[in-house]
Formats: C-alpha cells, sequence, structure tokens
C-alpha cells in the first residue's frame, strides 16, 4: 500500500515539475510548483514512516469519534477568517483611498486582484472550513458514529485547504476565468471536484453508520448543501483548457446562457453553501448552547423542503433588465418572493428554540452572537426578496445597496453564527470547560454587531443615493449626473464602510487571542462527552 | 432514544426522538407564517399570469398585460423624444452661427449639452472640461484649439471625431516618429528650439534649422501651428502631452497623438449641436464672424 502511494506521489511530483517546466503563464507554473513541492513533501514523509516499527494505533478518544480534522478545521476556520477580513477591510480601504492600490504592487496588489482574494477567502476558505468542521462534528454526535472512511476526513481537510491556496495565489497570479465565486481555473476546479466527493462519501457513510433511527435536521441541511454545491461545482465550470499546460480556459456557455449559469450557481452558491450549510450549524449549536428542544419539528420539514425546492430558481433576479427574456426574469422574481417564509422558517425555529431560555441572552455572550446572527439571517432573507422585485432592483441593481445586503448576510449571519460555534467548540474539542475569557466574547460581540451596522447602514445610505443619482434627469430627459459625481459623493460612505470592517477585524483579532488562550490553559478538564 | 414527553417550559409534546441531547418540540406551524406563505405562492400565481414567465416550446407566455422591459424602456424613450420634439427640431434647423443670437434655444442647448458632456466626454476631457495632460485629452476651457474653436469646427469634430477607424469624414493628420528620422542629439537640440518658441529655455541655432527643416510644413515658419492638418500652435505656452524638456523630447520622438470617436450617430444631430455649444461656451469659443 505504502509502495503504492510513493508510486503515485512519485508520478504527480514528475508531472507537476514538467509542468512547471513547461508552463505557459505564471499562474500555472507557480501552482505546478505548489503541486510538485505538495507530493514531494508527503513522499519524503511516507519514504521515512515506512522503515519505523508500525506504532501501535493512537488509543481512540474516549468519545469514539475523530475530532482531529475538526480541531485542525476549527483553527484553520479562524486563521482564514482573518486573512479575508483583512483583505476585504483593505480593499474598503482602496475604493475609499485608491492610492492603496500600490504602484510597486502592480498589478498584484491592485482592488481587481483582492476583491476574489477576499470573497473566496471568505466564502470558501473561511465558511467552508467552518462548514466542513462543525459537519464533521455533529455529524459524529447526531449519529452516534465515528465518521467513515478512515483516514479520508483528513484528505478532505487539507485537500480542501489545498484548494484554497491554489484559488487564492492563482487570483493574485491573474488565473481566473472571471466568474463570480467561480474564479479558480480549470485544474483548481477539477481538484476541488475530487475532495468534494470525498466529502460528500464521508458525510453519507457516517450518516448511513449512525446508530439513531432517525436523521438529524441539521443532516438534512448539510447534505443538502454538500450534493447542490458539487452539481453547481460541475456544471457552471464546464470549461475546455486551452493546453493542458496553462490555466487559460474557454466557457462552454456563452452570452446570455453564460450569465445564466454563473448566477444560477452563483445565487445557490449563497442558497446551498451561505445559508443551507449555516442552517445545519445554527439546528446544533443553538439547541445544544440553549439547553432547549428545537421549537417545531413541522416547521424544520416544511421549511426545508420549500427552501430546498425554491432557492434553485431565484437565480435570475441577479440579471433583471439585462439581455435575459423577461420571462426567465419574472420566474426569477417570483420564486424570490415565494422563498421569503421557508427562509424566515429557520430563523423562527432557531429564535423560538430559546422559548424557555430568553434570559440567556442576557447572560451568556455566545447565545448572544446566535441571536443576532439569526436577526440579520431574517432581515438579509427580507432584504433579499425584496430587492429582487423589478422595481426595486432598478433602483438597487448595480449600487452598494447590493454590497451592503451580502454584507449583512455574511458579516451577521455567516460571521457571527460561526464565531459562536467556534466558541463552542474549542473548550470542547481541547478538553477545557469553557473559553479562556468571557468577557472577551462579550467584547467581540459589540466590535462585530457595530462594525456590521456600520458597514450596512452606511452601504445603504450610498447605495440608495448613487442609484437615485444615476437615475436623475431634468424635465428635459437628460441626466443630471456624471458617473464620477456619483463615486465623489460616495467618499464619505466608503470611509465609514472602512470603519465598520476594522472593527469587524478587531473582533476577530480578540476572538484569535482568546481561542489561542483557551488552547495553550495547561489545565484540562476532565469531562468528556461519551458517545451515546 | 427517549420517549415523547411533555416539555415544561412551553407545555408542549416532544417528538419523542433525541440527537446528542437535543429534542424537538411537536409545534404546530406558526399560522401566520404559513397564511404569509400561502399568500406569496398566490401572488406569485397571479404575476406570472399578468407578466411574461412560463417557457413554452418556443417562446414564453406573455401575460394579459403586454408587458415587456423593452418596451417600457420603449416608450419611456420616446416620451423624452415627444416632448422634446419642438425645440429638438429647431436646433437641428437652425443655422450654428445664428444659434447663440437666439437666446432661449442656446440657453437650453447649454444646459442640455452640459448633462451629454457628462455622461459622454468627461470620462477623457474631465469633469469640468480642463482635459488630462498626462494622457493628451485636450483641455476644452483654454482658447487654445487644434482643429477650430467655432460653434461649426467643433461640431464638426464631435460628429465624426478624430483619427478613427470608424468614421471616413474624421479629421486626420499624424505627425511622423523622428526618433526613426533623426538622431537623438538633434531631436534634443529641437526639443531646445521648440521650448524656445513658447519662451522656456535658451533655444539652439542648430534646433531652428531643424525645424525649419522638419517641422514647419505643419506647424509654420513661425511655429504657430495649422488648424487645417490640426498641427498645434507652438508659441502659446499650452501644451498638449506637457512642457517639460522630457514631454516635448517624448512628443518630438515619438509623435504623441490621441484619437477620439464619432459622436454623430450616437448622439444624434440636436445633442451634438447641443454639447458643441456647451463646449463652446466654456470660455474659449470663437465667434464665426471672427474667422
Amino acid at each position: 500500500m505504502d509502495y503504492l502511494k510513493l508510486v503515485a506521489l512519485g508520478l504527480v511530483a514528475l508531472f507537476a515539475a514538467i509542468a512547471a517546466n513547461w508552463a505557459q503563464d505564471v499562474a500555472y507554473m507557480v501552482h505546478a510548483i505548489i503541486i510538485m513541492l505538495v507530493a514531494g513533501g508527503m513522499f519524503l514523509w511516507i519514504l521515512r514512516g515506512m522503515e519505523e516499527p508500525v506504532a501501535a494505533a493512537p488509543a481512540p478518544a474516549p468519545t469514539g469519534y475523530m475530532d482531529g480534522p475538526v480541531r485542525y478545521g476549527v483553527i484553520a476556520t479562524a486563521f482564514w477568517g482573518l486573512i479575508g477580513f483583512l483583505a476585504g477591510t483593505f480593499i474598503a480601504m482602496q475604493l475609499a483611498f485608491p492610492v492603496l492600490n500600490f504602484e510597486w504592487g502592480q498589478p498584484f496588489t491592485n482592488f481587481g486582484r483582492l476583491r476574489p482574494l477576499h470573497t473566496s477567502a471568505v466564502i470558501f476558505a473561511f465558511g467552508g472550513n467552518a462548514l466542513i468542521a462543525t459537519s464533521f462534528y455533529i455529524v459524529q454526535r447526531t449519529s452516534s458514529a465515528r465518521l467513515w472512511g478512515g483516514n479520508l476526513p483528513w484528505f478532505v481537510f487539507w485537500g480542501y485547504n489545498l484548494f484554497i491556496v491554489l484559488a487564492a495565489t492563482g487570483y493574485l497570479l491573474g488565473g481566473t476565468q472571471g466568474k463570480e465565486y467561480a474564479e479558480p481555473e480549470w485544474y483548481v476546479d477539477i481538484w476541488l471536484t475530487v475532495v468534494w466527493v470525498a466529502y460528500l462519501a464521508v458525510f453519507m457513510g457516517t450518516i448511513l453508520n449512525r446508530k439513531e433511527r432517525h436523521i438529524y435536521v441539521a443532516n438534512w441541511f448539510f447534505l443538502a448543501f454538500i450534493v447542490t454545491v458539487a452539481m453547481l461545482h460541475i456544471v457552471n465550470n464546464l470549461s475546455i483548457p486551452v493546453s493542458i499546460f496553462g490555466s487559460k480556459s474557454v466557457q462552454v456557455f456563452a452570452g446570455v446562457q453564460d450569465a445564466m449559469t454563473q448566477w444560477w450557481y452563483g445565487h445557490n452558491a449563497v442558497g446551498f453553501f451561505l445559508t443551507a450549510g449555516f442552517l445545519g450549524m445554527m439546528y446544533y449549536f443553538i439547541p445544544k448552547q440553549a439547553n432547549r428542544p428545537v421549537y417545531s419539528y413541522k416547521l424544520s420539514i416544511i421549511h426545508f423542503w420549500a427552501l430546498i425546492f425554491l432557492y434553485i430558481w431565484a437565480g435570475p433576479h441577479h440579471l433583471h433588465y439585462t439581455a435575459l427574456p423577461d420571462w426567465a426574469s419574472t420566474l426569477g422574481m417570483v420564486f424570490s418572493i415565494v422563498l421569503w417564509m421557508p427562509s424566515w422558517g429557520g430563523m423562527i425555529n432557531g429564535l423560538m428554540t430559546l422559548e424557555g431560555a430568553w434570559d440567556k441572552i442576557r447572560t451568556d455572550p455566545i447565545i448572544r452572537m446566535f441571536v443576532a446572527s439569526l436577526a440579520f439571517y431574517g432581515m438579509s432573507t427580507f432584504e433579499g426578496p425584496m430587492m429582487s422585485i423589478k422595481a426595486v432592483n432598478s433602483l438597487s441593481h448595480y449600487t452598494d445597496w447590493t454590497i451592503g445586503h451580502v454584507h449583512s448576510g455574511a458579516l451577521g449571519w455567516n460571521g457571527l453564527i460561526t464565531f459562536g460555534a467556534l466558541y463552542f467548540l474549542t473548550p470542547k474539542l481541547w478538553g477545557r470547560d469553557k473559553m479562556y475569557s468571557m468577557p472577551a466574547i462579550n467584547l467581540h460581540f459589540w466590535l462585530a454587531t457595530v462594525g456590521i451596522v456600520l458597514y450596512a447602514s452606511s452601504m445603504w445610505v450610498t447605495g440608495i443615493m448613487e442609484g437615485l443619482m444615476w437615475r436623475e434627469v431634468d424635465a428635459n430627459g437628460f441626466l443630471v449626473n456624471s458617473f464620477a459625481d456619483t463615486v465623489s459623493a460616495k467618499f464619505p460612505m466608503y470611509v465609514v464602510r472602512g470603519l465598520g470592517g476594522l472593527l469587524y477585524v478587531a473582533g476577530a483579532v480578540v476572538m484569535c487571542w482568546n481561542m489561542w488562550m483557551t488552547i495553550r490553559d495547561p489545565k484540562p478538564a476532565v469531562i468528556a462527552t461519551p458517545a451515546e | 432514544m427517549t420517549d415523547k414527553r411533555i416539555d415544561q417550559e412551553t407545555g408542549t409534546e416532544t417528538t419523542g426522538h433525541t440527537w446528542d441531547g437535543i429534542e424537538e418540540l411537536n409545534t404546530p406551524l406558526p399560522r401566520w407564517w404559513l397564511w404569509t406563505f400561502y399568500a406569496t405562492i398566490i401572488w406569485a400565481i397571479i404575476y406570472t399570469i399578468l407578466f411574461p414567465a412560463w417557457p413554452l416550446v418556443s417562446g414564453a407566455t406573455a401575460g394579459i398585460l403586454g408587458y415587456s422591459t423593452r418596451g417600457e424602456v420603449a416608450a419611456e424613450i420616446e416620451r423624452f423624444n415627444a416632448s422634446n420634439a419642438d425645440i429638438f427640431g429647431s436646433l437641428e434647423t437652425i443655422e450654428l452661427a445664428a444659434l447663440p443670437a437666439d437666446e432661449d434655444l442656446h440657453r437650453f442647448a447649454i444646459s442640455a449639452g452640459e448633462s451629454v458632456f457628462r455622461n459622454n466626454c468627461s470620462q477623457c476631457h474631465g469633469a469640468g472640461g480642463g482635459g488630462v495632460q498626462a494622457n493628451g485629452y485636450p483641455s476644452l476651457v483654454d482658447d487654445d484649439w487644434l482643429w477650430g474653436g467655432t460653434l461649426e469646427d467643433i461640431a464638426l469634430t464631435v460628429r465624426h471625431g478624430i483619427r478613427n477607424e470608424d468614421d471616413p469624414d474624421a479629421r486626420w493628420s499624424e505627425m511622423p516618429a523622428f526618433g526613426e528620422i533623426l538622431e537623438d542629439e538633434d531631436i534634443a537640440k529641437l526639443t531646445a528650439h521648440v521650448r524656445s518658441l513658447s519662451g522656456l529655455g535658451e533655444g539652439d541655432a542648430d534646433g531652428a534649422v531643424l525645424f525649419d527643416e522638419n517641422c514647419s510644413s505643419c506647424h509654420g515658419v513661425d511655429g504657430m501651428g495649422d488648424r487645417f492638418l490640426g498641427a498645434p500652435n507652438l508659441t502659446d505656452v499650452i501644451w498638449l502631452y506637457g512642457g517639460s524638456e522630457d514631454a516635448v523630447y517624448e512628443s518630438i520622438s515619438q509623435a504623441r497623438f490621441g484619437v477620439m470617436p464619432p459622436w454623430g450617430e450616437r448622439l444624434g444631430e440636436a445633442q451634438v449641436r447641443a454639447v458643441s455649444a456647451y463646449v463652446h461656451s466654456r470660455g474659449g469659443g470663437e465667434d464665426m464672424a471672427a474667422e
């Protein structure tokens, strides 16, 4: 078995070296070198271990669960979160102060290359690691079964993070297919597909091994997220490489079909990655932290199936008033409106789970984070359907209102619930009683919340303002403002947005410090939750 | 696995399942939630009957209101065109030289032209028309004109553009790149002479001879330029690409010149005239009579 691995890794390293030599562009060359180093390093690691006597397999944790990849995932989530927030704050400042597009950094540190780095770092690196780590944690506990697949969960963790490194370095070096949230080029997409299939196998295998009769609601959401993201990823990235030794590829769809495929993907990246997946987290951590039963089983069934069925049709609302035919535009809009209540079902089920434990909002900063997260979820899932209405969209489209909407969802809903989950998981995974500092969690909550409020409100103001300025015509039908007028009018709000970002980053720094102090705390608690 | 029990805080029965200590209550669907959900579905059905919505084999249902986004835009454009028809008509037919005398029409032309300028021209010529010297976009607020500064001249430039491949009537001229013709030191001498024409620097006797031989056919013996050829006046201390030694040297050596697209078809005659009136009013407009 080890020999097989050695041969395979050796071949990969060799091919990567050849590819680096024949590379047609710098992004491809750097990626080939990264792959060569990773494969070479693993080759040496396995080779050195071969002659060692087989050490007794480490005694399984008293719980019987496989938590190694979850621990790594928790740290990776915090790490990538910090990177993503810093990148976001920096590009927000670049918009306010263009001089930050440094001459010496051309073209690598320009806004255009850092923006996809920011969005992917936050959605896929921070959000993705959070989803993988929490889903591995939750599926084991709620199925009373160890993760399936031996070392496969480790492959999922490291493989996914290799994907992130390839994606991020690709953006900086100019390797992109120019599709929002799907920028990585063809070979990175293929690699993610392999990792994702492994992820699905681990998750499905664990569920099939479960000792509970029913599948818990959190796992329905995780499974929907994993399956749908696989489908979205493959269809939207169908493309033909120009050369096997170059990063450039050509999409199989063209024109409005390409745009529609892209936003079918883009909208469901929000729907299944950032909504369904994170609802899976919500359905575990809130009842656990509040120590209360889930509010309504019926509501969870109905809103799950309604959400899954409706979300997939809502993508065309990203393309109102474009070359997209009117009928597709209408369907995208009505499905978005009908989606309102199914989205809110998750919020109701989360908030009402606190019934009988409302006092914990006052006493437990982690619960407060979860509640604020659901409040932002409810707000942005109302705002979304509203913005999908054509009349509203004709004002909001292409303005900063969209950016504000996305961030009240991403910073508020995804960010806060992930922070809460990290605060829940860190002490449990490292065997501590609780986080090192509860006041620091409280401080993080306020830094993050004020940051989001500054961000969202400044984008509402500037978005609606620029929308109104763009459409303002005089009595004879002539436009009143030039585009540059709207840009200069937005400057103060851009500064406020940057400040909001700074507060949010500051909160994440406090969290990382708190996690670090908790993990290095030398007194492990004796408690461990046994498997049922 | 536990059995169903009544939750004390809420008085609701649980479903009896437990996962990692998590139970579920058997709370019915909130009524307001369900009815709002139904209402959105009913609204969606009605909306898709009224508006284009359901795809068929070839085409889609048109909706009984007969709405289309293209139709909406066309109607809005039509509305403004209809309300502007009279004044646009006068603007299109008036003799341009007579426009400044017709005060009302002239005022309309300038304010309409300002809007046209801000949305179509300011990207290169700057929001106030001051130009961008680093990129060779001419300033339109001074009285130095490359191709002429009367209303007619400006309108011709706007209508057909400069050095573009799209309009056969575009104004056209090209200065040769003297870096391929003259020695470096000759260009340096020429640079000194050209700058001295505007009173900058010492000048150079050899440069003056070189100028006579190579440049005067377009820029004139005295360097005053030739608007028929779009050859800039070199004596007025106004520089298209800057008047420093380096900038002038590069202009001579590389022969820089700009391109402007034709706007006649895109804007239509009335708007071409309006924006010409606006540019003409920016401070440097010349009278027809003075020509």
